[in-house]
């Protein structure tokens, strides 16, 4: 924020930054051979929901994208209890670049709509042969990346999250500022 | 290109920005009228300026320091941390995320008078404090819609633009005082010749000048508040897509604030100029818009309705 929007009380609602994204095969490829995660197959984009007619048409109108197709993904709506919507997408899990293709539709088509703002995060989730869960978290105002491994009662293993971090980061910008690393428990596709 | 839906109010900046030019004008006034005093005179009570500006300046200046502190020394309140407070740290988190600021520090005040209030000198050390009433008496989405309000403050810096529009009623104010007690005290028995009887004008002159100033400056200091709370409430419904939210939010905290008894409010009004919503019943506000520090209720939520119609376009 400039000087002249602080002396009149102004914010410039943040624009999402949508292509880095698609960094997220390489990573993924990365992640199976250095740690034997492989994707499930599922992807969600978060936002919130803005009030009114418009954002509701658009939402409609997102769905009605993604049903379409011969390889159309199986598409779930759910919303979480801080109010956020979640649009779940699932692919075979040895497709994650229809996945991040998919998300991306999402988000371009709420952007496109003005709604950009209102963008949260995408989420990828991951799983390895002793069912571990691990969630890559994309922060769409950030342009960056975080793992988050969620265990039984809301406990998060951060040992795995910086191992992740230590083997993508070539891969993924990931998200210096560990304070911005928060927790979305209860994520739909984890 | 892509369009946006998120439009700036005009007329809100720019009376704001001339709020502040207005200000920055009866500060030059004033300086330039102590100097036409003094040299008018052409005595010496430079000292007594000096003092009031280092006075002033240390005051405004540990007060923003360490705003924090203050506000939740003042307040009792209590820093939670996420395994406390998950709901409340989980919507702050998310809040943060949509719009790229890093996290303030949470804290909860046990009160039952429903309110929020943000402060610190900068947005690394900012604290966002809500109190047990709030929390008892909003639902989930309502509660967002404050919180996104306060992190506006942040945002806009709040704290600092109003430590430092405060800055000039401050030195106005104590030069005031100094110019009483001098003449209480200075002015009888020193006896050092012709210089008694002008520095005796000399004050009182200061004296009516002290006190024209600090009446404008603390006027137009209010209408600033009220502009930057109307501002944060954009802001903050604007982050949130949810203006109605807010307005729900603000109708239940002043209807609440109604029925409690005055002698509760009464303590409360200190610290009124943080507070979401102030600490007065509803027929006081309308007695004394003119120094009130937030608007109207009903000035807030016609805003709010703009914001959603504007938004379902």
């Amino acid at each position: 924020m400039g000087f002249l929007d602080t002396l009149l009380g102004r914010t410039k609602p943040v624009q999402p930054k949508l292509d880095a994204l698609f960094s997220l095969p390489t990573a993924a490829i990365t992640l199976q051979a250095a740690m034997g995660f492989t994707p499930t197959g599922t992807g969600s984009v978060c936002f919130r929901p803005a009030e009114g007619r418009a954002f509701h048409d658009i939402e409609g109108e997102v769905r009605e994208l993604l049903s379409m197709g011969t390889d159309a993904p199986q598409v779930e709506v759910t919303g979480d209890s801080y109010g956020f919507t979640w649009l779940v997408c699932k692919h075979s899990s040895d497709d994650i670049e229809s996945l991040v293709t998919d998300l991306h539709a999402v988000n371009a088509s709420l952007a496109e709509g003005g709604f950009g703002p209102q963008l949260l995060c995408t989420l990828v989730g991951f799983t390895d042969s002793a069912h571990r869960k691990l969630g890559i978290v994309y922060l769409y105002k950030r342009g960056t990346f975080y793992p988050f491994a969620p265990q039984s009662g809301e406990r998060r293993d951060n040992a795995l999250e910086l191992e992740v971090r230590g083997n993508v980061g070539v891969d993924l910008k990931i998200e210096t500022d560990l304070s911005r690393w928060f927790p979305v428990w209860g994520a739909p596709g984890l | 290109m892509v369009r946006t839906r998120y439009a700036a109010d005009r007329g809100l900046q720019a009376r704001m920005g001339l709020t502040m030019f207005l200000l920055g004008l009866v500060f030059v006034a004033f300086v330039i009228a102590l100097v036409f005093i003094l040299q008018a005179f052409g005595i010496g009570n430079g000292a007594i300026i000096f003092f009031a500006v280092l006075l002033g300046g240390g005051l405004a200046f540990g007060s923003l320091f360490w705003s924090d502190k203050i506000a939740l020394r003042a307040s009792g309140a209590q820093e939670v941390s996420p395994q406390e407070a998950p709901q409340l740290h989980g919507i702050i988190d998310r809040l943060c995320a949509l719009a790229d600021m890093p996290k303030p520090r949470v804290a909860i005040a046990q009160s039952d008078m429903p309110n929020a209030f943000a402060t610190g000198r900068n947005s690394k050390n900012a604290v966002i404090c809500v109190t047990t009433g709030l929390l008892r008496r909003l639902d989930d989405k309502e509660l967002e819609g404050v919180l996104a309000h306060e992190m506006s403050h942040v945002a806009h810096k709040d704290v600092v633009v109003m430590t430092i529009a405060s800055f000039l009623g401050i030195i106005a104010a104590l030069l005031v005082r100094f110019a009483f007690y001098s003449e209480l005290f200075g002015g009888g028995g020193r006896g050092r010749g012709g210089n008694d009887a002008n520095s005796g004008i000399v004050m009182l002159v200061m004296l009516a000048v002290g006190v024209v100033v600090y009446a404008v400056s603390f006027l137009l200091i209010r209408l600033l508040s009220r502009y930057r709370e109307l501002a944060a409430d954009r802001a903050g419904a604007l982050l949130t897509g949810q203006p109605s939210a807010l307005a729900s939010a603000l109708t239940k905290v002043s209807g609440a604030m109604s029925a409690i008894p005055t002698k509760d409010l009464r303590e409360a009004q200190a610290l009124n100029a943080f507070y979401f919503a102030p600490a007065f019943k509803a027929d006081q506000v309308s007695l004394s818009t003119l120094f009130s520090t937030h608007p109207s209720l009903d000035r807030r939520l016609r805003q709010l309705s703009e914001i959603s119609s504007q938004l379902g376009r």
